[in-house]
């Protein structure tokens, strides 16, 4: 039976929990103590959930294979239109059929 | 109980199931992928008991895979919930009213849909209440802890991720993510450097550095290029009429 818990798993977690805790009220403490953000440190901010996200996405898609590639670039017209869960469904269908049906 | 505490309960309660249902799939997902990242259900349960924000969940438990320095899973972790830093000052005015407990308590809470249900309720005029805050909290962390052990238990039953297409389900979702942001300002350039910049990094640096190195050059052009004229005037204008 494996180990229910590993040792650096736990630290990073724990640290992860820590680091998500003071985000969540760091907005408050800071405002609550500064008139204002200096507007181009506000819109790093802004930037901030874009920059990052787009990082685990753009890799994926342009090296993952064509089968990624491909259900990407439909996810993302579908995208365009739809929200999230159907974007998913989406991907999810194309690249079962690029895998199963095309490639057989 | 009077009934407008009643009322109070109805309201984050509906919310809330509501939220919990659209973020089903995600927690059920955050699940099945840890276990094929090599967590244990039982970690992936706390991940989601004590970080309780399912994209830096989802990043964290990607990054676990790639054998990545712990400091830089942390510090991934806290990039991704950075928004939240955004969501707690705003929503500063309408819980400036509880106790220092209530909102140390309140804000543990704070997800992009809370942020978004309190900010409706306050723009509706109602006063917004560390019950109605709890309620509806609590309404949406119960199910995504009980769906993140259902997950999990799904993926230990799944050999190959492949075979049946989760893998592509993390990126299609992180796009999904990027493309809900196109309505800020500079999104374009930001989305192109980072994209540009991850995809260089990972060719030239290697992985996990294209992660911070992109999101590096993204939010560099974000501080660079030109500010909205309209966000301008009036920050200037309000520094000199203070001083």
């Amino acid at each position: 039976m494996e180990n229910m818990f590993h040792m650096q798993t736990l630290l990073i977690i724990a640290a992860g929990a820590v680091a998500t805790y003071l985000t969540r009220v760091g907005g408050y403490v800071f405002i609550t103590r500064m008139k204002r953000i200096p507007p181009r440190a506000e819109a790093a901010l802004n930037a901030v959930p874009a920059a990052v996200l787009t990082t685990l996405v753009a890799p994926a898609a342009i090296t993952g294979g064509w089968d990624v590639s491909i259900t990407m670039a439909v996810a993302f017209i579908v995208g365009l239109r739809l929200k999230l869960l159907p974007m998913l469904a989406v991907g999810w269908v194309v690249v079962m059929l690029l895998r199963h049906v095309i490639t057989g | 109980m009077t009934p407008d505490t009643k009322e109070e309960i109805r309201d984050a309660f509906r919310r809330g199931i509501a939220v919990a249902i659209a973020a089903s799939p995600f927690a059920v997902l955050f699940g099945a992928v840890s276990i094929d990242n090599g967590l244990t259900v039982a970690e992936a349960t706390l991940m989601s008991a004590t970080l309780y924000a399912g994209a830096s969940q989802l990043v964290g438990v990607e990054l676990f895979n790639h054998h990545v320095a712990p400091w830089l899973v942390v510090l991934s972790i806290f990039a991704v919930n950075f928004r939240h830093v955004l969501y707690s000052a705003a929503i500063a005015p309408h819980i400036r009213h509880l106790t220092f407990w209530q909102k140390a308590t309140s804000l543990f809470l704070l997800t992009d849909p809370q942020f978004a249900e309190t900010e409706r309720r306050a723009d509706a005029g109602i006063r917004v209440s560390y019950l109605w805050l709890m309620v509806l909290g609590f309404s949406v962390y119960v199910p995504w802890l009980c769906l993140t052990v259902v997950g999990g238990l799904l993926g230990n039953l799944i050999g190959d991720p492949k075979a049946i297409g989760i893998d592509v389900l993390l990126p299609v979702y992180f796009m999904g993510l990027v493309m809900g942001f196109r309505s800020r300002a500079n999104w374009l350039p930001v989305v192109l450097a980072s994209g540009v910049g991850s995809v260089l990094a990972m060719h030239f640096v290697g992985s996990p550095w294209h992660v911070s190195l992109g999101a590096l050059a993204g939010v560099a052009v974000a501080a660079l290029l030109p500010l909205d004229k309209e966000d301008e005037a009036p920050a200037g204008t309000v520094a000199e009429g203070e001083a």
